[in-house]
């Protein structure tokens, strides 16, 4: 099984230097370049791969990269900016790469930057990925000091300057135009849509945002070609993912899988099956933005073809799984108290609708609430939809909540008859107290 | 066009709008909070949200915020849709979340737009059920109160605060559901169009502050259309009234002019109306000797006197004002003469706007409304301090800056009303507005370049732009290779534009800046643009007064001095304000009877013999003509108490005093109303013949009714007395106008000059515009947006002016005083309201830090001027924009008898606390 993007990632959590990763292949893409791979040709080859935006949206690089205008009268400067925010909640996948190998985001950076004819990049970090943004900068200081950045490469021409902006901190900056709007140095709130960033981007110009896990998949495709990336996958779409488990499961953790696992094999092979005690009840496949599965799911390939809409999406791959010692409804409450302080405060619905979900469920936990709050919590279901907020945060919010009311209906019932919350041991107590 | 097809109905619309504007256009009610017809769509508030179907088909549709979606040809929506329906009712019951329900003491309540888009959702039942959040309000000084708990965060007054007026002191803190939009920490709101957010506001967060002082429920309140008085560009407003007392002034939409914006000189400054300096009865001095107090003496006596004195005088002479309305300076005109009037501004104004006038009337090149000056795609100013003495045209100016980088919005095919791309695309990309001045301002901050001189060197900046444009304009010779670029660049902007705007004024009193504009325009047209000129003028009728003619004060002075008069009459003026001291003095002391008519005591009026109360703005009718030449009436809001009367009254009865004869009177002592006064002055010179198409006359009406004054709510009417009397007295009658004192009258479309109100059913908010427009943010329907006294003539420029001054050149000993206009502090009759008096900055001196050393004077010390035979405090201020070798001067109160510009030796007439010592 090939793991392409980990398998020279070092164990103990030190980096891998720079003469480490020239030695094991990297920045060898550039001399295709130099051998005359034109950018259309980059462009082409990752769109026969088939790669797909590894952010959650899983849309497909290519056909992003396709809207970009080209050619001598294209717009100067474009740009390329890696979205490393990686702020969702049980996600840590990029993390591992940018720790792990910093250069691969460098050499990334560079062929997408060569890709669309962007000759300045950014990396936009999460605030708190301190050691990321220290083993980065040292990687891009290295990369200047060799040539790959800042020089023109030999043989095209192409020169590209890379800086890391490390965020000030938001959830909603892993939204793509939030994101531009924040390294303007504007407030995170995102732009609407159309126009999108690649014609109007950072500011004014056309602009790629990419997720970290995508642009570490690009020198892979250019060194060994489509067929072998779609060799990778066990589905339609190319390459490798990676997965992960937290939650109380035996073995939780992370791993470099061929795209299409099944839920199952990850949670009984990978995870080692549930933790001593526990009993599964149902997973976040990716994020806190994406819906409940439950046992009848397990089989489906985690992919981004695979899981009907209605079910729900992949997200980022990095799961998140509910056992039978946790209260739904406590659990959704806190992704709930998470998304409402997230909002940017933009949008009505979302600004002023989620606070009042994370109310109404922490009434449920209280004991205080009544049937018409199981009715006011599925009218915020419904009417946080897409289209009708201005982004995707109180949507995807509104999908662990939806799919709870779904898969938990029974305990959200239970909590107002029983006057609160089955699972608190301080219940009856708290009974008393109201 | 396009087809759209609302609720299966076929409605035709301009396909650039969006579905919200092409809805409310064809009077369709959508709800909506953040969009605004003049700042565009950003899609925050959700509330205008709709069912858009793909085709006839498509039986569920989806939601689309009608205000974020282009009205192309075919689009199917439904704004009845149940589930718009019900979404729309949930997106207000999310805003009334954290909404205090305070309505019944808040100052919006009654035209709240929050109010009445609640009642057109129908959301009416509250289920949050939980702590509201509350935040702290923030003091924002003397114009606006802070009251954030009701704030629905629709974004609407950042966006019209930083975005539209370029202001920096207003923000949005804080995230999520605790957001923030005030100032980082309590202080006045430093914009000069802050009161904007009063109306920009949908709900009460920003309140009017004056109107909170002697607050009264608007429904109760009685308004007329009026023309704003303090400045010349004649912006349109709504004065309202209660007991006899000036409530607040609202923004009354004119297309063509003001557009939905006011500045805060012009919204504020009415409350010189209520002041306790007013003249409220008619004062004789019964002895010849000055030194004794005139007398409160019975109207009818008073005249009898004055007529008694007018047909004793040996010659009677007038001297206008370019503050009162044309009708009134008819009058007067026609009671002493046309030969015996004089125009009641000094020989140097008279100059300066004999040449604009000259300028517009025999050049090639039209004046520019505030419309085309939002329009035009570069500006070049030469020496008006646009924010400090026409602040509406500079809100003006900051759009027409975005219409050069509109073509790359065209190219990406973004619509331009989605403001958030828009400015997303635009950037910091500017159009062409280049600045000379001597004074700096944030304004400069917009602007492509900007140019500190003398008026003589702005001048030859111009003349210089001019010849470089070419087309026979003639150049200056010897430049300095710096401002010969300068003029390059300038020129080749002006030149790569369409509608490029040239801006002089009489601020500067230099007659080679306006000279040297008209060069520059008119080499333009010679190029084939379609240049528009703009001058700002002193006063709000100093166009109207200069079309009307005579001669300047001198003229008034020389003609008491040589004995040809003995009687002077003078209607509206603080001649102090307009002449040194010691010649006013002269001329007072020496005429034998001095009548004044005005509305505030001031040293002119301490010297009358006999003094008439004149009506203000609000308490008469008339004809005002601004800066552009385009002719606005206003009217009267309520009848005044005490003497009071509009000028032309008075100006008649005195005809009708001094002739004692009750058959055979003409002229004004004929005049029975204002139509006869209109009627008067149409005849009283050439260019004043279309007056009477201003508006309608007193005659008008609507199925035999008036208009009325009041609203359809009016409360309380049969009780405002009953202490008194429970017997209801008959309205006072208006002969003047079609208006009534009443709530009785004729409700629906109109001519614009006389909707004083905007409302609508369900609409009591001024958004209500929307259903006077057929396009929304377009002209009102049936717009009578004044009348365009001036218009070019020829297509020939006539001769080039030639005069070019030499290059300024500093005084080894002198200064050159420049006046420095400034918003607050610079205009007569808004001094006297005490939310403005507030905001006027102490007097200054403004120096050039070298000059300042050559002074021995350091920044912000205080010192004594001596200048013109008065003394004045002031403190120093050196900035580095000021010109070598001259000296700015701030045209506040204390020191509004200056005379600027002139030549003055400062070593000698500054005084420092040290010499003083010293002494």
């Amino acid at each position: 099984m090939e793991r392409p993007l980990t398998q020279h990632i070092h164990p103990d959590g030190t980096t891998r230097t720079l003469r480490e990763y020239v030695k094991e292949g990297g920045y060898r893409c550039l001399e295709r370049l130099a051998a005359g791979l034109a950018p259309k040709d980059v462009q082409r080859l990752v769109t026969e791969a088939g790669l797909r935006g590894r952010g959650g949206g899983g849309f497909r690089t290519g056909t992003k990269w396709s809207f970009v205008p080209m050619g001598p009268d294209a717009p100067k400067p474009k740009y390329i900016v890696a979205n490393g925010d990686e702020m969702e909640p049980g996600t840590f996948k990029d993390r591992v790469l940018m720790e792990g190998d910093p250069h691969g985001l460098v050499e990334g950076m560079i062929l997408a930057g060569y890709a669309i004819d962007a000759e300045i990049g950014y990396i936009f970090l999460r605030g708190e990925y301190h050691l990321s943004a220290q083993r980065l900068n040292q990687a891009i200081a290295e990369a200047y000091a060799e040539g790959y950045l800042g020089k023109p490469l030999p043989g095209t021409g192409f020169r590209f300057d890379l800086h890391l902006h490390a965020s000030a901190g938001r959830y909603i900056c892993g939204e793509e135009t939030a994101l531009i709007n924040a390294l303007e140095g504007k407030r995170a709130v995102p732009r609407a849509k159309p126009p999108f960033p690649q014609t109007v981007g950072l500011w004014g110009q056309p602009t790629i945002v990419q997720n970290v896990e995508t642009l570490y998949n690009l020198p892979h495709i250019i060194n060994h070609g489509a067929d072998w990336y779609h060799r990778l996958s066990r589905t339609q779409d190319g390459g490798t993912k990676i997965y992960g488990i937290s939650g109380r499961v035996t073995n939780p953790g992370w791993w470099e899988l061929p795209l299409g696992i099944t839920a199952r094999e990850l949670l009984e092979r990978h995870a080692r099956g549930m933790a001593d005690g526990v009993r599964f009840r149902g997973l976040l496949p990716g994020g806190i933005s994406t819906a409940f599965m439950t046992e009848e799911h397990l089989d489906l390939p985690m992919d981004f073809s695979s899981i009907p809409p209605e079910i729900g999406r992949l997200g980022t791959g990095t799961m998140i799984i509910l056992d039978d010692q946790t209260c739904p409804v406590g659990f959704v409450l806190n992704l709930e108290k998470f998304f409402a302080r997230e909002s940017c405060g933009w949008c009505t619905p979302c600004r002023e609708g989620l606070p009042w979900v994370a109310k109404l469920l922490t009434s449920f936990e209280a004991g205080r609430a009544t049937s018409d709050d199981l009715s006011l919590l599925e009218m915020h279901a419904k009417w946080l939809a897409p289209g009708h907020t201005f982004c995707g945060l109180a949507p995807g919010a509104m999908a662990p909540l939806q799919s709870a009311l779904k898969y938990f209906h029974d305990d959200f019932e239970r909590h107002i008859t029983s006057g609160g919350c089955p699972w608190s041991r301080k219940s009856a107590q708290r009974r008393i107290l109201v | 066009m396009a087809t759209i097809i609302v609720d299966n109905k076929s409605y035709t619309v301009d396909e650039r709008q969006n579905l919200l504007a092409a809805c409310l256009g064809h009077g369709l009610n959508v709800p909506y909070f953040c969009w605004h017809p003049a700042m565009g769509s950003v899609g925050a508030c959700r509330q205008c949200a709709v069912k858009q179907f793909k085709d006839d088909r498509d039986q569920s549709g989806r939601l689309v915020m009608s205000c974020m979606t282009p009205a192309t040809n075919g689009t199917r929506i439904s704004i009845d849709d149940p589930e718009a329906k019900a979404f729309r009712a949930s997106v207000i019951e999310w805003l009334m979340v954290n909404h205090p329900h305070d309505c019944p003491v808040c100052d919006e309540g009654g035209e709240c737009h929050l109010q009445d888009m609640t009642v057109m959702t129908g959301h009416v039942y509250r289920r949050y059920r939980f702590p509201k959040r509350t935040h702290r309000n923030q003091s924002l000084g003397p114009f606006i109160r802070h009251e954030m708990n009701r704030c629905i965060q629709c974004y609407r007054c950042i966006r019209f605060y930083r975005d539209y007026a370029g202001g920096r002191d207003l923000n949005v803190f804080g995230s999520h559901d605790a957001l923030y939009f005030g100032r980082e920490q309590d202080g006045t709101l430093e914009n000069e169009f802050s009161g904007n957010l009063v109306e920009v506001c949908p709900t009460g967060v920003f309140t009017d502050k004056t109107f909170f002082h002697h607050y009264t429920r608007k429904w109760d309140l009685q308004s007329a259309q009026s023309i704003c008085p303090h400045c010349s560009l004649g912006c349109n407003t709504t004065v309202s009234e209660r007991y006899g007392i000036v409530r607040r002034i609202a923004n009354r939409f004119n297309s063509q002019v003001n557009g939905y914006f006011l500045c805060d000189r012009g919204r504020f400054g009415y409350e010189y109306v209520n002041s306790d300096k007013r003249i409220k009865r008619a004062l004789v001095r019964p002895e010849r000797d000055r030194a004794k107090p005139a007398k409160p003496e019975g109207v009818p006596q008073v005249l009898e006197m004055a007529g008694d004195r007018l047909r004793h005088a040996r010659g009677i002479i007038g001297i206008g004002s370019p503050r009162a309305s044309l009708e009134a300076n008819v009058a007067l005109r026609s009671l002493v003469g046309p030969q015996r009037f004089f125009q009641g501004v000094d020989e140097q104004e008279h100059q300066l706007i004999s040449t604009i006038l000259s300028i517009l009337r025999t050049g090639p090149v039209p004046s520019a409304s505030i419309r085309d000056a939002e329009q035009s795609d570069a500006v070049f100013v030469l020496g008006a301090d646009l924010l400090n003495d026409a602040s509406r045209l500079a809100l003006a100016l900051l759009q027409s800056i975005r219409q050069q980088p509109m073509e790359r919005v065209d190219e990406l095919k973004i619509p331009r009303w989605d403001e958030a791309a828009v400015r997303n695309a635009v950037q910091d990309r500017r159009g062409p507005l280049f600045i000379a001045g001597y004074q700096h301002t944030w304004f400069h901050e917009y602007a492509t370049d900007t140019y500190f001189a003398a008026p003589d060197d702005i001048a030859r900046l111009g003349f210089a732009v001019a010849g470089t444009i070419g087309q026979g304009a003639p150049s200056v010779p010897d430049l300095t290779g710096e401002v010969r670029e300068l003029a390059q660049r300038i020129g080749d902007a002006l030149t790569h534009a369409e509608r490029p705007l040239i801006i002089a004024g009489t601020g500067s009193g230099s007659q080679a800046t306006i000279e040297a504009a008209a060069n520059v325009a008119w080499a333009l047209h010679h190029q084939g643009k379609q240049p528009r000129l703009s001058f700002v003028l002193p006063e709000c009728n100093s166009a109207g007064l200069a079309l009307l003619g005579g001669g300047s004060l001198n003229g008034a002075f020389e003609s008491i001095r040589r004995g040809q008069a003995d009687t002077v009459i003078v209607l509206e003026n603080d001649l102090y304000r307009r002449a040194d001291q010691a010649k006013v003095d002269a001329f007072l002391d020496t005429a034998q009877t001095v009548i004044v008519i005005d509305s505030l005591e001031h040293p002119t009026a301490a010297h009358a013999d006999v003094l008439l109360p004149a009506a203000t703005y609000s308490e008469s009718d008339g004809t005002l003509v601004n800066q552009e030449g385009r002719a606005q009436r206003f009217y009267q809001v309520f009848v005044p108490d005490g003497d009071v009367t509009e000028s032309w009254r008075w100006l008649r009865d005195l005809a009708r005093a001094k002739s004692q004869e009750v058959d055979g009177l003409t002229g004004v002592a004929t005049w029975g109303n204002l139509d006869d006064a209109v009627s008067a002055t149409a005849a009283a010179a050439p260019e004043l013949a279309r007056i009477g198409e201003v508006a309608p006359s007193a005659r008008f009406r609507v199925v035999g009714q008036k208009v009325p004054r009041q609203s359809d709510r009016c409360s309380g009417r049969t009780s405002l007395i009953s202490h008194l009397t429970v017997h209801e007295p008959p309205p006072p009658v208006d002969p003047d106008s079609p208006l009534g004192f009443t709530m009785e009258g004729y409700r629906g479309p109109l001519p614009s000059p006389l909707i004083s109100q905007f409302w609508a059913p369900g609409w009591n908010s001024i958004q209500a515009v929307n259903k006077y427009q057929d396009e929304v943010g377009g002209p009102l329907r049936d717009e009578m947006p004044g009348v365009r006294l001036i218009e070019p003539v020829g297509t020939k420029a006539p001769h080039w002016f030639t005069a070019m001054p030499r290059a300024f050149q500093p005084s080894s000993r002198e200064w050159l005083l420049l006046p420095l206009p400034a918003v607050f502090g610079g205009e007569e009759l808004s001094n006297q309201s005490p939310a403005i008096a507030e905001r006027i900055s102490p007097p200054f001196l403004s120096l050039h830090p070298s000059d300042g050393a050559r002074l021995n004077l350091e920044d912000h010390i205080t010192i004594d001027l001596a200048l013109q035979g008065t003394t004045y405090r002031l403190a120093v201020h050196l900035e580095s924009s000021t010109p070598v070798g001259t000296a700015g001067i701030s045209l506040v109160p204390e020191l509004s008898g200056m005379r600027a510009p002139a030549w003055v030796d400062l070593f000698e007439a500054i005084q420092t606390e040290r010499t003083r010592r010293v002494a």
